[in-house]
Order: C-alpha cells, then sequence, then structure tokens
C-alpha cells in the first residue's frame, strides 16, 4: 500500500538555491526502501518534507493520503517516525527512561502502558541497564539506538531512518539489519537514508539514487545497485560483489547477470564451470 | 626503535570500575597503516587517546605500564610536546575547525608552536598543495562538505608534520567516494613520508584495502594483530566479513581456491580467473 505520495516536490531554504528539483517518488508499507546519494544531493531535506517539517514550495507531499500542509508534524509523527543522523537532535530528557516515557506520553499511550512498552525497547535495544542515566552521558552509537528506541516504542506505520549505520560497529549495524527486515516482515514501511551501498545491498528492496536534488534512478536493490552507470551519477561506489563481477565481465567472463550478494556470486562461478565441464 | 611501543598499558577511567585497557601491548614502525577493529567500547579510542597523551594527563584516573612515542615516554612528557609527534583526527572535524578560512585554519597550530612567519607560509603552501585544496584555501570550513572538512583538518594537522597519525572514525559520517579519498590520501602519507597512520575504522570493505596490518581489540585487549589477510578470518566474531571475503569463502568451502582471502573486488576477480582457468 502506498504509504507516502511525493509528487513533483521543489524545495529551497532560503527561495534562491534549490535543494528539491521535481522529486517524485513513493513509499510503501511492506517494504525496505534505501534512499541514497552522496552527502548533500538532498537525502534529509526530502525525508524532513515525510513528516511535515518543511513543506514544498512546489508540488505536494501525501502521508496516508493527507496533504502535509494540511496535518501538524504531532499529527504526521504518529504514522511516520523518524530517526536523525544526530541523535542530540531529538534527545532531551533528563534520563534514559524519561527520553522513551515523554515519547509515549506524547502518542497519547497510557502511563500504565507505557511503562511497560519502554522496558520492553530499552530490553531490546541493550540500554536497560542506562535506564537513569543521562542520555548524555552515552556514546554516540548508544544515543542513536536511544532515539531509535523512542521512536519504535509507539509503533509507527512507517520508519525514517537517517544514516543509521553511520559509526556503528558490526554487531550494532547486524542488529540493525535485522530489526529493518523485523519491521518489514510486520508490514511497517521503511526508509533508510544511507550512503552505506553494502548496507543496502543488505536489506533494501528498492532503491532510489539522488543527486542535484532529483531522484536519478528508481528501481528494485538488485538492478540499481549493480547499474554502475547510475551509481557512479551518483557518487557512490558499487558494492563488491558488483564491483568484482562487472570486472569479470570486463575480462570476458560470460555471466548471466550481475550478482548483487557473495551467494550469488558464487552461484555464477559454480554456472561456469559446470558448463565449461565436458 | 619502535614509533609507538607500548607495553603491558592498564587504564582504567576515575570514576569508573572497570579497566578500559586490560595489558595492551603493541609495538609500530614508520610507514605502517594500522586499521585497528573491534567492537563499541572494546578501548580503541582509550588506545588512541595515550597515543597523543591524553590519558595519562587529561583523563583522570589509573594509568600502569609503558607508553612510549618517537623516543618519548608519555607519561612524563607534556601533551603539548607530545602534540607536535602525534596528530589526531576525530569522526567529527566539525569539532575541529573553527576558524574563517582554510588556510587561516591550517595555520593556527603551526602559530601555536612559535614558528617564524616563513617557516609557517612554506608549510601551508605544502599542505594545501599535497591535499588539494588550493582553490579553497579562502574558503570558511563550514562552507564546504563534510568530505572537504575531514580533509581539511588532516591538512591542520599533518602541517605540523607529526609522525604518528591518530584517527578516530575519520570517514564515518562520509559518502564512500570521499571515504576513499580520505583513506588513500592517509595511505600515501605512509608511504611516502614514513607516517604511522593508526586509524580507528567500522567499515572493513572500504578501510582493509589500505591496511599494512590489522590490529583486533575486544574488553580492553589486543586479541588479534598482523598481515590483514590472515586476521581478516580470526576477527570476523568480532567485525564480521567484508562480502569478498564472504564470496572467497564460499568458493573455498567448495575447494575451488585456496590460499588468503582476497580484500578488494579486484583481488577477488582475480582469483575468480583463475578458478575458471584451471578447471579449463
Amino acid at each position: 500500500m502506498e504509504a507516502i505520495v511525493a509528487e513533483d516536490v521543489h524545495f529551497s531554504y532560503d527561495g534562491l538555491q534549490p535543494v528539491l528539483n521535481g522529486v517524485s517518488l513513493v513509499v510503501r508499507t511492506g517494504e525496505v526502501l534505501a534512499l541514497m546519494g552522496e552527502n548533500g544531493a538532498g537525502k534529509t531535506t526530502l525525508v524532513k518534507h515525510f513528516v511535515g517539517l518543511l513543506k514544498p514550495r512546489r508540488g505536494r507531499v501525501l502521508v496516508f493520503g493527507v496533504d502535509t500542509r494540511e496535518a501538524t508534524v504531532a499529527q504526521l509523527a504518529r504514522r511516520v517516525g523518524m530517526v536523525f543522523q544526530n541523535p542530540d537532535h531529538q534527545l532531551f530528557a533528563e534520563t534514559v527512561e524519561e527520553e522513551v516515557l515523554f515519547t509515549l506520553r506524547n502518542m497519547g499511550v497510557p502511563p500504565h502502558e507505557a511503562r511497560a512498552i519502554c522496558d520492553a525497547v530499552l530490553r531490546e535495544f541493550d540500554l536497560a541497564r542506562y535506564r537513569d542515566r543521562s542520555p548524555y552521558s552515552l556514546s554516540v552509537g548508544e544515543r542513536k539506538r536511544l532515539a531509535l528506541a523512542s521512536v519504535l516504542s509507539y509503533d509507527p506505520d512507517v520508519l525514517v531512518l537517517d544514516e543509521p549505520t553511520a559509526g556503528q560497529d558490526y554487531f550494532n549495524k547486524s542488529k540493525i539489519a535485522r530489526l529493518v527486515n523485523g519491521l518489514k516482515r510486520r508490514g511497517k514501511g521503511v526508509v533508510v537514508v544511507t550512503h552505506d551501498v553494502e548496507f543496502a545491498a543488505q536489506v533494501a528492496d528498492r532503491v532510489a539514487l539522488m543527486a542535484g536534488g532529483r531522484v536519478v534512478r528508481e528501481g528494485p536493490a538488485a538492478e540499481v545497485l549493480i547499474d554502475a552507470q547510475a551509481i557512479a551519477a551518483a557518487r557512490l561506489t558499487l558494492p563488491q560483489i558488483p564491483a568484482a563481477a562487472a570486472i569479470l565481465r570486463e575480462r570476458g567472463v560470460k555471466l548471466s547477470r550481475i550478482p548483487l550478494l557473495p551467494g550469488g556470486l558464487y552461484a555464477e562461478v559454480i554456472a561456469l564451470l559446470d558448463g565449461g565441464a565436458p | 626503535m619502535a614509533l609507538v611501543e607500548l607495553i603491558d598499558v592498564h587504564f582504567r577511567y576515575a570514576g569508573s570500575e572497570e579497566y578500559a585497557l586490560r595489558g595492551v601491548s603493541l609495538e609500530a614502525e614508520e610507514g605502517e597503516f594500522v586499521l585497528l577493529v573491534g567492537p563499541s567500547g572494546c578501548g580503541k579510542s582509550t588506545l588512541l587517546r595515550v597515543l597523543n597523551g591524553l590519558i595519562p594527563h587529561f583523563y583522570e584516573g589509573d594509568f600502569r605500564g609503558v607508553a612510549r612515542v618517537a623516543g618519548l615516554d608519555v607519561p612524563k612528557t607534556p601533551p603539548h610536546v607530545l602534540a607536535r609527534h602525534v596528530g589526531m583526527v576525530f569522526q567529527d572535524p566539525e569539532n575541529q575547525l573553527f576558524l574563517s578560512s582554510v588556510e587561516r585554519e591550517i595555520a593556527f597550530g603551526l602559530e601555536n608552536m612559535g614558528l617564524p612567519r616563513s617557516e609557517i607560509r612554506r608549510r601551508v603552501r605544502e599542505v594545501l598543495e599535497l591535499f588539494g585544496l588550493e582553490e579553497l584555501k579562502d574558503r570558511a570550513p563550514y562552507e564546504l562538505s563534510g568530505g572537504q572538512q575531514q580533509k581539511v583538518a588532516i591538512a591542520s594537522v599533518m602541517a605540523l608534520e607529526p609522525r604518528v597519525l591518530a584517527m578516530d572514525e575519520p570517514t564515518a559520517n562520509l559518502d564512500p567516494i570521499s571515504a576513499l579519498e580520505i583513506l588513500s590520501l592517509v595511505s600515501r602519507l605512509t608511504r611516502e613520508r614514513g607516517v604511522l597512520a593508526i586509524v580507528v575504522e567500522h567499515r572493513l570493505e572500504l578501510a582493509l584495502r589500505f591496511a599494512t596490518r590489522m590490529v583486533v581489540m575486544d574488553g580492553g585487549r589486543i586479541v588479534a594483530s598482523g598481515d590483514p589477510r590472515r586476521v581478516v578470518l580470526e576477527a570476523s566474531r568480532l567485525v564480521g566479513f567484508p562480502p569478498v571475503v564472504v564470496a572467497h569463502q564460499l568458493l573455498r568451502n567448495r575447494g575451488l581456491i585456496g590460499g588468503a582471502p582476497p580484500l578488494t573486488p579486484e583481488a577477488l576477480s582475480e582469483e575468480i580467473l583463475g578458478v575458471i582457468g584451471w578447471r579449463r
């Protein structure tokens, strides 16, 4: 189902320099969309439109059919939860526990339920032992997990995660990948803003590449993330496996397709050997 | 003599019950690119802080063991002296840049060292050229992209001509092209100028190709150290495998390929060409 529809969105912060130049994009429930591009491509500006923090100067954004110009940020935030790249932009409570309880109160969850939900998400994100500490005493990675826990606590229909893997170690990155997959299975729409091409290869169903305030290529991850030209236009790098496969093709090896993940490349090599055997 | 020498270093932050470093020993020479990896909280950043003397001079706590950098005994050398030998670069360059132009930013540390004007001019010119920043020299750092800012941060540290460059996740917020640019620049400094770079980075797929040594930490200890192609296999439990290593493992388990894993797509494709040729 279509959760967010952006139609020909134009935006500029100062009225002069365009940051978004006619972006059209659909976010669906039950699907992971990776929004990718170099620093400054307009990714964060676009997702701020999804919760009404910014309104288009031209074009429109519909969130579950409602034009963002006709709703408050508080109303939109109930359907679309946003986790910013810098967690300090959304953390302000005295303690870790209060941070989550505040969000739940704000979203109208009754206090006795809020307590149980808070306990559960703090456990899930390995933050329970910090419940009485100030968010500012945590490491950047922990503060990021707290921002995520807070937003997930009230169960919005769409999650927007801005650079969720930046600065995260291997364990937390795997955990975030599992979390994103779990959200998708529960029918949520997930938008991941990222320039981590390997993470996108792992979790995304669809990829939209942005450059210069436009979506320059959009489609299934298995098609977009192997498209060397489009990836270069968005100033990204091919993930390692398609990069290796592209070299093999250049060297005259007849691959049936360019795979995205290691298992796919393995299958191609085996097929070549079987085909070439007498 | 080793440029960095740590022998059985222990450190506990004041107010903390646990030791952040629990018997770390490490020797590193000039020209090495040491990739330092491990889970969050394993002691990587604490180790970097020992190198430039923030520990034990600035962070209070319980320090034991031997730490020598560029022949200086860290606990007995004031941080401003160590700063000439060890340059630090952090994840977020914004915290490091505060002046009105790139050129002034680079000159600032040199002025603080009390160098003569002509020497300051020479060094500023040299790093602007080395880092390809000539055209940006009059721009304000806050107007620049994240990748450019990080370049300026490294340039202003390198102007001091340190022999050791300690970098704490220098590319965490950068897109892959900017990240590769920064890391290959650092690699050049190690090869052409004999700088010892010790770089903390989580994304193995970006950093591993530049490393001459991989050091893995866990729970305040070094648990593996050596040739990246060997260590990457030993450390997968803690830091995972980059995709090219996963593909290599699949082919190896099938008995098609042997030896150490490739670290880049180029190296993986070479190995695969070998497999195909061998069977035919």
